[in-house]
């Protein structure tokens, strides 16, 4: 599904991503660690195609297509979906009304029927329900005085309604309290599909006792210095990150 | 011909055979009021962008024009049926070119003293309530424009409202221009009056029927009676080539509540002058203004909030859309007098720019001699948010749409919050029709 390799990427003319190499199968969970300002957040918005962050070497390859050369809103339309780390709050515009248009201009990219108001009604409370969001919240502005937690759970509303490929979560667990992060959790299992996959940004493994990864990488500095399963979480967990900065050193 | 001294001659001579044409009306009172004017007229200059007022408003291409003091004319109820509200019921007032056409109109009949019909009317009735209200709260000793709209006082909108009266339906108002090939100055002169403890909810429009060249010069004088409640609503959609200079001077008795929408989206040079003053305590004042600028508009606010006496709040919000070569200028001034403690000023501004070649000059102007006030004001200009951008893309919309939609929030921030259903509704489709290309 996705194929990154040896990508770098430059923010305000400093690099930050330096050589990252990263194979995302169809169906597969993969979780991305690191300490903070390792390139996490870069790696997630390159991906979603943000042009303050300039790829200045390496490509990535999504379903076939050269992912770099799509606007942002192709990509999305192709399957994308970035829950970000901090949603944005834009007064004036409804959530329901974003995620109508939302739908609506992916499902007319891929040539299907658009919804009309009744169908997109009967699904948004359906994934309403999935995220156990309370109704008041959609009438709203987008994110607009949201707690950080209902903006989170707001991201994860938005996944569910426009059931992307590909789902890159960024830190949706932070800001999270326990009822919150096993909701939101859940709203992810229940979308996991055979043909759809995830990469899951997060610092804490108890997020990936809800959701379970296939694979945990470690980025450093903007490379991934050590992939594994599971158990690397647990392990990381335990030890912090030291050692494996003094491992690569050693390298 | 481009010599100001002309043009000010031109408008002078025209006078004459304006008073000429009064016939028993100039033994009225009011025309003493209406020569002083001219007198005033005569000695005031056109501003010029050395004046402070109007340093970035050059009205040079206004002074080219020999603007023609308008006849009346006839139009059919078929060309005006669209411009109004049909939900509305309440009385309508439609004006040609200044002059109030009672065919047109609707007015219904009252028994319980409110009065809405035309000035004329007033002016020839000798109305008490013209020689209380009218010419007293505009200012024609200084104001060039005021003058010349005072001189040439004929007719215009009048609404009264007694004591303890609510008119219910709003009023809607239409001011149609309509050329026929000549350069038209059209002056309505408009005046809302309201008693104690009345209501009233008024709708100004200001169109035309062509796309000549014309000069609408309108002043609008208003007294909110003690608590009493007046909306306004002022819908400025002259066609692209007119100018369009007014002025609204609003007078507050203690406990009123005034609200004001000022919509701009016509006019190749408008200007509204905005002025509220408080004369007694407990009086609020709200003034939202809207503008949408294309090509190469010119739109000037200049507002002013008196805040004379002491408990009263004011609170402004002007948005500004501004594209290709549009310039827009604010000017917002709050004074708070000495006596006025427990004052609540709030004023903000805030504009898009959708070109490089569009301008906006803003400028707060406060003036604070009280110490226990809450003031505050915030001016900015900008494009559209990055981040928000962004974020609407990310999610599948595309660039042209994402725009739309975060420019129609910005606007609809003032659209929202107008009472009138059905002009709210209008105004989303003007937004919709601009910016969902
Ligand atoms: N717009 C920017 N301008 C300058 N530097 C930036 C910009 N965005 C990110 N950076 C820098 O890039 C580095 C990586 O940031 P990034 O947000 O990707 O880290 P992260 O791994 O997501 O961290 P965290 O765990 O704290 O979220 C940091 O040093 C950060 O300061
Ligand atoms: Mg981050």
């Amino acid at each position: 599904m996705l194929e990154i390799k040896n990508l770098h990427a430059n923010v305000g003319g400093k690099e930050i991503l330096k050589g990252i190499d990263l194979t995302v199968n169809t169906g597969e969970v993969h979780a991305i660690m690191g300490p903070n300002g390792s390139g996490k957040s870069t790696l997630a918005q390159v991906l979603a195609g943000r042009k303050e962050y300039e790829v200045t070497k390496g490509e990535v390859i999504f379903n076939g297509k050269n992912l770099l050369e799509l606007s942002p809103e192709d990509r999305a339309r192709e399957g994308i979906f970035l829950a970000f780390q901090y949603p944005v709050e834009i007064p004036g515009v409804s959530n329901v009304n974003l995620l109508k248009t939302a739908i609506n201009e992916i499902r007319k990219y891929n040539s299907e029927e658009e919804l009309d108001a009744m169908e997109f009604m009967t699904l948004l409370k359906k994934k309403m329900k999935l995220v156990e969001m309370d109704q008041s919240l959609l009438s709203r502005s987008v994110n607009d005085g949201f707690s950080g937690g209902e903006k989170k759970r707001n991201e994860i509303l938005q996944m569910a309604v426009l059931e992307p490929k590909l789902s890159i979560l960024d830190e949706t667990d932070s800001g999270l309290d326990i009822d919150a992060l096993r909701i939101v959790a859940n709203g992810v299992n229940k979308l996991k599909s055979p043909d759809r996959s995830t990469i899951v940004v997060t610092h804490y493994q108890r997020l990936l006792n809800y959701i379970v990864p296939d694979y945990v990488h470690v980025l450093y500095n903007g490379k991934i210095v050590k992939s594994g399963t599971k158990e690397l979480a647990l392990e990381l967990e335990a030890k912090g990150y030291d050692w494996l900065k003094e491992q690569k050193e050693f390298a | 011909m481009s010599n100001i001294l002309d043009i000010k001659n031109w408008y002078i001579k025209s006078f004459e055979s304006f008073e000429s044409s009064l016939n028993g009306e100039s033994s009225k009172p009011f025309h003493q009021i209406r020569k002083e004017a001219m007198e005033k007229f005569s000695q005031l200059n056109f501003p010029t962008t050395h004046d402070e007022d109007w340093r970035f408003t050059n009205i040079a291409p206004l002074l080219k024009y020999n603007f023609e003091p308008a006849a009346m004319a006839e139009l059919k109820t078929q060309q005006t049926k669209n411009f109004l509200f049909e939900n509305l019921k309440g009385n309508t007032l439609i004006f040609v070119n200044g002059f109030f056409i009672p065919k047109l109109s609707h007015v219904k009949k009252s028994n319980d003293g409110i009065i809405v019909c035309s000035l004329a009317n007033q002016l020839k009735n000798g109305s008490p309530v013209i020689s209380q209200h009218l010419g007293k709260y505009a200012n024609h000793r200084e104001q060039i424009f005021t003058a010349l709209s005072t001189a040439f006082t004929r007719d215009g909108a009048f609404i009264y409202v007694p004591d303890n009266k609510i008119l219910e339906e709003p009023v809607q108002i239409l001011f149609i221009t309509t050329t026929s090939n000549k350069n038209i100055l059209s002056q309505p002169r408009n005046l809302y009056v309201t008693g104690t403890n009345s209501q009233v909810s008024i709708i100004e429009r200001y169109l035309s029927l062509d796309d000549g060249v014309y000069f609408t010069n309108v002043v609008t004088e208003i007294y909110a009676g003690e608590n009493s409640i007046i909306n306004h609503i002022k819908l400025q959609e002259e066609n692209l080539k007119a100018f369009h200079i007014s002025r609204t001077e609003v007078d507050q008795e203690k406990g009123s509540n005034f609200t004001s929408y000022s919509i701009s989206l016509g006019g190749e040079i408008a200007r509204h002058d905005i002025n509220a003053r408080f004369n007694d305590e407990g009086s609020e004042c709200n003034l939202n203004g809207l503008f949408l600028l294309t090509g190469n508009q010119l739109f000037d606010t200049h507002s002013l909030i008196d805040h004379a006496k002491p408990n009263c709040s004011s609170h402004e919000k002007y948005k500004g859309i501004l594209d290709d070569t549009s310039h827009g200028v604010f000017n917002g001034k709050v004074i708070v007098r000495r006596d006025a403690q427990k004052t609540n000023a709030f004023q903000e501004n805030k504009n898009i720019i959708l070109s490089n070649g569009a301008l906006i000059n803003t400028k707060p102007q406060l003036e604070i001699f009280a110490d226990d006030v809450k003031c505050s004001h915030g001016a900015t200009i900008g494009q559209l948010d990055e981040d928000a951008m962004f974020y609407l893309k990310s999610r599948g919309i595309g660039e042209e749409k994402a725009k739309a939609i975060l420019i129609h929030a910005f606007a609809s921030d003032v659209v929202r919050t107008i009472k009138i259903e059905e002009v709210k509704k209008y105004l989303e489709e003007v937004l919709e029709k601009r910016f969902n290309k």
